[in-house]
């Protein structure tokens, strides 16, 4: 099985302390730490399973500046075999993004495709499937579960409320993964450094042969949400606060 | 304007984001008519109906269960009679069938939305983004019909207008049966040991908790107060607890007259399986976690020393 694997490297943002910048239409970055997707971190490690299970290759594809490699670096100390950057700013609108990697990936080699269901920055979940539409291929989003059948795959896909539906699709075919679809490997510092080897192919939009499109969005503004109701903040020492807490709890009779 | 709208449905149930989208699709303020696909839809049809202008009913059996015929059937539809949009809930199966549908209608598409309006014929949406964070305002391109997926719970549908909407059966545009992705079964979650949809008192853990190794921690505490540990979604990815223990949209509901969220950050997925409890407390180090929007009390500081100082004065207060 080939695999083509699509990753972006995203701000954390859950515990980190966000404001808007002067222009209105971006957030600070200067302070924050990247990451590769969590999403992508998932399917990044379903392609290597499925390679490990059987034979066949991982490559990992991002579009983005310089500063993108490292996570492409660490796929390949998990055990992609090759990794292509698309030297380009990284596309803020999706249908732009989703035509620069169509354009790459349909001179590719490959039987499967997998995206993450979603970029945890923008949440928008449509690069996967848009791509697969314009490759002409099939296509399952937040799947969660993949066994190879004899030119297809089963597929699993996450539905709401715990439940699952179970598809099989003809290869070759796109999916986005859902994360929990396994336990991503653990990957070292020297890891990262024996993987150099491997090869990355840096390509220009021009060696891709990527065509101007319109963007499908245009940006307004970015804001922080306007201050609303919030909890009644218990303070002091955690041992004050707790002491504060346990009694209320036992006011309001939870024991 | 004219806005269609995707009746979702499953296993016999028609899915409240229905209702949600034709709520989303009045703040458009005109024609909305929604699409049914499926077997079995009389009943459904006259759910909709009631608050649709008009449903458009597709019987035929390939389409049932299968995003790929729903999503060519959609776009038959839509080339043919144009609206100005499509809404649909931003859920699985929108997720699945959205952006391919805006490939196949050359359209613009905006998911995960959690407002929307016109603007001198365009489409303005407005998005949630960096961890519930931040608001971001966009602004679709022109076009024949733009593709709009919804937050689940965000358009609330109590105050939806009876229309009693004229209901049209529609022959089938399917072409062809799909070969290529063939729905197979349905599996349901696996019930564990522990209920957490009937406990009074929930002790939840998120991803703050940091290691699988302070569980036994948040179990202290539980048994303290006599209560149940649940969690959010990624201390069931890390395989730290087993899935009959989420809270969420892909978990359970829990409605406990106690929620206690210790490092839970608050994404909508997460409140919208608990915010129906009686009292919520978070512990976050965050301020700025939204979270605190939805609790009535909080602590601000480590978990990792909140939680065992807690359980300390619990017992305190018991003996
Ligand atoms: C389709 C789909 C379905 C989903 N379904 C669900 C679902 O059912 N349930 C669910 O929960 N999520 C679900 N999610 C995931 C959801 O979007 C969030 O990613 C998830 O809820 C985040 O979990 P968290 O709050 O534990 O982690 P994070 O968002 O990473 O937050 C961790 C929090 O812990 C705090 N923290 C860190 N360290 C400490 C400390 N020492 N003391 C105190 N606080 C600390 C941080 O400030 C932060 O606020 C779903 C996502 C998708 C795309
Ligand atoms: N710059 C990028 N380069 C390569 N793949 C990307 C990039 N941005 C997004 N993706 C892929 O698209 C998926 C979903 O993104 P989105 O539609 O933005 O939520 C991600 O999980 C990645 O697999």
């Amino acid at each position: 099985m080939d695999v083509i694997v699509c990753v972006k490297k995203v701000p954390d943002t859950a515990e980190a302390d966000v404001s808007v910048d002067a222009g209105g239409r971006e957030i600070n970055k200067e302070r924050l730490t990247f990451a590769i997707n969590e999403w992508d971190n998932y399917a990044v490690e379903e392609a290597i399973r499925l390679k490990e299970e059987d034979e066949g290759t991982v490559t990992v594809v991002t579009v983005g500046g310089k500063d993108k490699e490292d996570i492409l670096r660490r796929s390949l100390a998990m055990g992609a075999d090759k990794a292509i950057r698309v030297d380009m700013e990284d596309p803020e609108d999706s249908f732009v993004l989703a035509n620069v990697l169509c354009t790459l990936i349909k001179d590719q080699k490959f039987d499967l495709v997998f995206f993450g269901a979603q970029s945890g920055d923008f949440n928008s979940g449509v690069t996967g499937a848009m791509v697969a539409r314009m490759l002409g291929i099939s296509h399952a989003a937040m799947v969660n579960g993949v066994e190879v059948l004899d030119g297809s795959i089963k597929a699993s896909r996450e539905l709401e409320g715990g439940l699952n539906e179970i598809y099989e699709i003809k290869l070759p075919a796109l999916f986005t993964i859902q994360t929990g679809i396994n336990e991503p490997r653990y990957v070292s510092i020297s890891g990262i450094r024996k993987a150099r080897k491997k090869p990355l192919d840096v390509m220009t939009p021009e060696d891709v042969g990527v065509t101007e499109v319109k963007p499908m969005l245009s940006l307004e503004k970015m804001y922080l949400p306007p201050p609303g109701k919030i909890a009644e903040i218990i303070g002091g020492s955690p041992e004050e606060a707790a002491a504060k807490l346990a009694s209320l709890l036992k006011e309001k009779g939870a024991f | 304007m004219t806005v269609y709208i995707l009746a979702e449905h499953r296993r016999g149930e028609l899915m409240d984001v229905t209702f949600e989208s034709i709520s989303a699709a009045r703040r458009l303020n005109d024609e909305v008519v929604a699409i049914l696909l499926g077997t079995d839809l009389a009943d459904h049809a006259e759910k909709v109906a009631k608050y649709a202008d008009k449903v458009l009913v597709v019987e035929d059996e390939r389409i049932e269960n299968n995003t790929e015929a729903y999503t060519q059937v959609i776009g038959e539809i839509i080339k043919k009679d144009k609206p100005k949009v499509f809404l649909m809930g931003n859920t699985s199966m929108g997720m699945d069938i959205a952006p391919a549908l805006a490939i196949d209608l050359d359209s613009p598409i905006a998911t995960d939305v959690v407002g929307i309006s016109e603007e001198g014929g365009r489409i303005k949406v407005n998005r949630s983004v960096y961890n519930g964070k931040v608001l971001s305002d966009l602004v679709l391109r022109e076009a024949e019909t733009s593709v709009i997926a919804i937050r689940s719970g965000e358009f609330s549908a109590a105050d939806l207008e009876e229309k009693n909407g004229e209901i049209t059966k529609v022959d089938s545009p399917l072409k062809e049966t799909i070969e290529n992705k063939k729905f197979l079964e349905f599996v349901e979650p696996v019930a564990g040991a522990v209920d957490i949809t009937q406990a009074d008192v929930l002790i939840s853990v998120g991803r703050g908790i940091k290691d699988k190794d302070n569980l036994p921690m948040a179990e202290e505490l539980a048994d303290a107060v006599g209560g149940v540990v649940s969690c959010s979604r990624p201390v069931v990815d890390y395989d730290w607890l087993p899935k009959d223990r989420q809270v969420g949209t892909s978990g359970k509901t829990v409605k406990p007259k106690f929620y206690l969220a210790f490092g839970i950050s608050g994404a909508f997925q997460h409140v919208a399986g608990m915010k129906g409890a009686t009292m919520i407390v978070a512990i976050n180090k965050d301020i700025k976690a939204p979270i605190f929007s939805v609790a009535q009390y909080g602590i601000v500081d480590d978990l990792l020393k909140v939680m065992p100082a807690l359980t300390e004065k619990i017992k305190e207060l018991k003996s």
